[in-house]
């Protein structure tokens, strides 16, 4: 055999072993039985009902998402400040300030979890939804100064320059020019501080009060074996959820980049 | 002449430790086409964006009009610049980009739908005012950015390396455009440039710039006849030094013997730097002749032997290694009816004279 | 115009007033909260009181004790083999993906390795237990295939199906840096080992290789040191030898109530796995020196 027919049947393989789980989650979703296990029964949508009537999952979900719409927001608004800093301006010890702000990203996350957790409880603040939106703010924030930086990089400064040229103020040139520009980063930078964030449970945990997120109930709803098949089916919503909102920053992107002519410079991350 | 309508004095301009201008000086007159020369890195852009208000100068002055721009940030200059990317706005229109000035002026919006379609008109886009501006070639994207400036009618219109990005038979085309544009409209032009062809051609005066000095600021003829330096004579167009030592410099002349061509007396003009040990002559490829048989032999001949022929059709180019000189020269001669080409190894007769000698430093 | 006003006008004021507001984020709820772990772990706690005299009991206690030290070793083994495996899995599809894939089509397969990252990181870690398991997916096609007569056992609730679990986890982020490092590299690199009688497996490790190790280094890093902190794989497919530091320490922040415990022992697994990570960086530097 040819290597590069090896090669073909090792990424068929990898890619089994990459969408196994992903596939498998929509199968148990719908399989009529209340054990998660082979070999599969008959169909059913009942799952799904099952989570209409859930009160807990109702209130966790809004708590997440309130969480990750703020997340969402500061995280962008932080990232953007950093990113223009990072690539437009020249400052001594700019790389050493990046580098601190980008350390989340390699940072595990209970360090996270749990230094937050002691700083609160030791300046006496009470844990709530708002102590988990910190934690995710500062995960989320490099993600989106990474994706802004190259926003910003690949947008031709002389642009802003002919702005000013032209007449504008600094301000009105980053309205009229600059953002309209780096928009689809922005959007994109947005979209996946949100979904980080929406399934982010190991700070979460960590920095809970009474209100759970919807991660954090699903932890605990994983006990009971009878609560699988419609956490089955939460999962796949979730998930259908994550990749609709992934293919629109893709289809904004790609828009946008059509609508100015820029090169297609790759996708996410 | 009217006054300067911008006048450089005593510019320095530093990037940390690096210092981009030295204490450059020049005045620029109204509504002349004036350009900046010089070899990549020697401060062009610098000095441009100084005076587009880009860049804070280090220490000296921009005056503009007879205004000091010393507080004057670029958006409140009258001055407009085209970039060498062309900067045009990618999410914006053709009539957009043009109008974008405008509409900062908060002018009605009928007069700017006027102004924007005589703009169009007069770079020679007429009717392209919807089209979008990414779908534009090089050569339209650079007419749009001169509309989208000129529109804005400034005292002064600022361009860097406008025509750099341009294939070559474009390039020419619009240089000679944007000569007559100049002349239609009659605003000062400032353009930045590393080629002394397109200098030469276009411009009313030309600044050379040298590792952020000017080196001389006079019109193509004068640079071109009357270089105050080596370096600006070899930047601008081709140039042959040869050894030269000065045995008397009194009366207003210099009593010479060039290396290879022999003795001669140059007149105190054709030495703007003055002479001293350093000292060069130099001497251009259409100074110097081939003389044939039929020329009788003259008292200002020298002899060589032809190193190299490089035949243009029109022109012939030959590198002839004069008598007891160790490099080359480089003689042009026009092919004209009946004139035989020399081959390589033939000895040549070459004829000079002492008014088209330079001494320089 | 005065020499403040000047100050700020400039580039580095500029720089500094725009980075502020994210750097005082950062300070205010990373380096500070750090630094109070930093101290809690020198401290005692006593039910509810913390005694704030300094003391070396917990890091003594951390690095002594049996159990302790039982699950930083097995922390760091297990981080080890998933950085490993990560990377052996990895390294051919970012290179399938460089080398095979039409330029056009790179995006795309680089969305599609993304995709399953975005299944909810509970579920997906679940679903290996679905996968793993005495009745599940794997046994039950080989058992269907007659490759085996029993299900197998030794493939859930041990440190096998942690490697594999976390393996997968983390495998788009080992795809991505060393995916972005071949893309870097000049093809004509690889013609000219080629041109001069480099056959494909030398020129691999010629050239390729060497040029790709960047995005392996970074691919380590990024692996390596997160693996640690991770406490819900161990928790749901470890079984009870597969538990890792991690459940340590959540456990002495939250049931066992002994925060300063819990610091020390997190400060020193990110010390251990931030040492090797240097070691493993350094001697990269070293072994590939002229190299940017
Ligand atoms: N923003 C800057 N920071 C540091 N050095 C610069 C900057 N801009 C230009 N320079 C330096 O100043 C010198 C002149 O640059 P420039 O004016 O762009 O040259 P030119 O346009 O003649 O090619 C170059 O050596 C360049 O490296
Ligand atoms: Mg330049």
């Amino acid at each position: 055999m040819k290597s590069g027919t090896w090669f073909k049947l090792y990424i068929g393989v990898f890619l089994i072993f990459l969408y196994a789980p992903a596939l498998l989650l929509p199968v148990f979703a719908f399989n009529d039985s209340s054990i998660v296990s082979f070999p599969l029964k008959g169909f059913t949508l009942n799952w799904f009902n099952v989570l209409w009537e859930t009160e807990a999952l109702h209130t966790a979900t809004k708590n997440s998402l309130l969480i990750a719409v703020s997340t969402a927001i500061i995280a962008t608004s932080l990232g953007i400040l950093a990113a223009r800093a990072s690539s437009r301006y020249k400052f001594r010890g700019q790389k050493a300030v990046m580098g601190f702000i980008m350390v989340p990203l390699v940072l595990p996350e209970i360090i996270v979890g749990v230094s937050l957790l002691v700083v609160i409880l030791q300046m006496g603040f009470d844990l709530s939804l708002w102590t988990i939106v910190l934690g995710h703010v500062l995960i989320c924030t490099p993600f989106c100064v990474a994706i802004l930086s190259s926003a910003f990089l690949s947008l031709d400064q002389s642009l802003e320059e002919a702005s000013f040229d032209l007449g504008r103020s600094k301000l009105a040139t980053f309205w009229l020019v600059t953002m309209p520009l780096v928009l689809p980063g922005v959007v994109s930078a947005m979209l996946i501080s949100f979904t980080i964030s929406l399934d982010e449970f190991i700070i979460a945990f960590f920095l809970a009060g009474t209100e759970p997120t919807l991660p954090v109930y699903i932890w605990g709803q994983l006990r009971f074996p009878q609560k699988l098949p419609s956490l089955m089916a939460l999962g796949t919503i979730l998930l259908i959820l994550s990749l609709t909102l992934l293919a629109t920053a893709e289809y904004f992107r790609r828009r946008s980049a059509r609508k100015t002519g820029i090169e297609d410079a790759g996708g996410f991350l | 002449m009217t006054d300067p309508i911008i006048r450089l004095s005593g510019i320095d301009k530093f990037y940390g430790d690096f210092q981009a201008l030295y204490n450059v000086n020049a005045e620029i007159r109204t509504g002349e086409f004036f350009s900046l020369l010089g070899p990549s890195g020697c401060g062009k852009t610098t000095l441009l964006r100084t005076i587009a208000g880009f860049e804070d100068v280090s220490a000296g002055h921009v005056e503009i009009a007879g205004q000091s721009m010393d507080n004057v940030p670029a958006n409140r200059r009258p001055t407009n610049m085209v970039f060498q990317s062309y900067a045009i706005f990618p999410h914006m229109s053709v009539a957009e980009n043009v109008a974008y000035g405008l509409k900062a002026r908060k002018m009605p919006k009928e007069q700017i739908k006027t102004a924007v379609e005589a703009a169009l008109k007069q770079v020679g886009l007429a009717g392209y005012g919807d089209r979008a501006s990414h779908a534009m070639s090089g050569g339209q994207r650079q007419r749009v950015a001169l509309a989208r400036a000129l529109v804005l009618k400034p005292k002064v219109l600022l361009l860097d390396e406008p025509l750099s990005a341009l294939d070559k038979k474009m390039r020419e085309q619009m240089q000679s455009e944007l000569r007559h544009l100049q002349r239609a409209v009659g605003i000062t032009f400032i353009l930045v440039t590393h080629d002394q062809e397109e200098a030469l051609t276009m411009s009313d005066r030309i600044a050379v710039m040298f590792e952020g000095r000017i080196g001389q600021l006079a019109s193509p003829q004068e640079l071109y006849r009357r270089p105050v330096n080596r370096e600006v004579a070899e930047f601008i167009g081709v140039m042959n030094f040869l050894n030269v030592s000065v045995t008397n410099g009194a009366g207003g002349t210099f009593d010479c013997e060039i290396a290879g061509l022999g003795k001669a007396t140059i007149p105190a003009e054709q030495a703007p730097g003055g002479v001293d040990a350093s000292v060069t002559a130099g001497v251009r490829p259409e100074m110097l002749t081939i003389l044939s048989d039929e020329n009788s032999r003259s008292e200002r001949e020298a002899s060589g032997i032809v190193q190299d022929v490089y035949y243009y059709g029109d022109m012939t180019y030959y590198d002839v290694q004069l008598d007891g000189v160790d490099h080359p020269v480089t003689i042009s001669m026009r092919n004209t009816a009946g004139r035989t080409v020399l081959s390589r190894k033939d000895r040549a007769r070459v004829g000079w004279g002492a008014e088209s000698v330079l001494l320089l430093k | 115009m005065s020499g403040f006003a000047k100050w700020r006008r400039s580039e580095e004021a500029s720089g500094w007033l725009l980075v502020s507001p994210t750097l005082v984020y950062s300070i205010l709820l990373l380096a500070a909260p750090l630094a109070m772990v930093i101290a809690l772990s020198f401290w005692t706690q006593d039910y509810l009181d913390l005694d704030k005299t300094f003391t070396l009991k917990n890091y003594i206690e951390a690095w002594s004790e049996p159990i302790y030290q039982t699950l930083m070793a097995r922390s760091l083994k297990i981080s080890a083999f998933v950085t490993a495996l990560t990377i052996l899995l990895a390294f051919p599809v970012a290179y399938y993906v460089s080398f095979y894939v039409p330029q056009k089509r790179k995006p795309l397969w680089i969305f599609l390795i993304t995709i399953p990252f975005w299944t909810s990181y509970l579920m997906r870690i679940f679903l290996w237990k679905v996968i793993l398991g005495y009745n599940g997916v794997v046994n039950g096609s080989l058992l269907g295939l007659g490759v085996i007569e029993q299900p197998l056992s030794f493939i859930l609730y041990n440190q096998n199906a942690v490697v594999v679990t976390l393996a997968h986890a983390w495998v788009p982020f080992a795809i991505l840096p060393i995916f972005v490092a071949l893309e870097k590299i000049d093809r004509s690199l690889l013609e000219a080992a080629e041109d001069l009688g480099d056959g494909p497996l030398r020129r691999f490790i010629r050239v390729t290789l060497p040029l790709a190790m960047p995005g392996v280094v970074a691919a380590t890093v990024i692996v390596f040191i997160p693996t640690i902190g991770d406490y819900v794989t161990p928790r749901l497919v470890g079984g009870p030898n597969g538990l890792m530091i991690s459940n340590m320490i959540e456990l002495q922040f939250k049931k066992a109530n002994n925060a300063p415990l819990g610091a020390a022992l997190a400060l020193s697994a990110m010390f251990l796995v931030s040492v090797v990570s240097l070691v493993f960086v350094w001697m990269n530097r070293k072994y590939l020196v002229g190299q940017k």
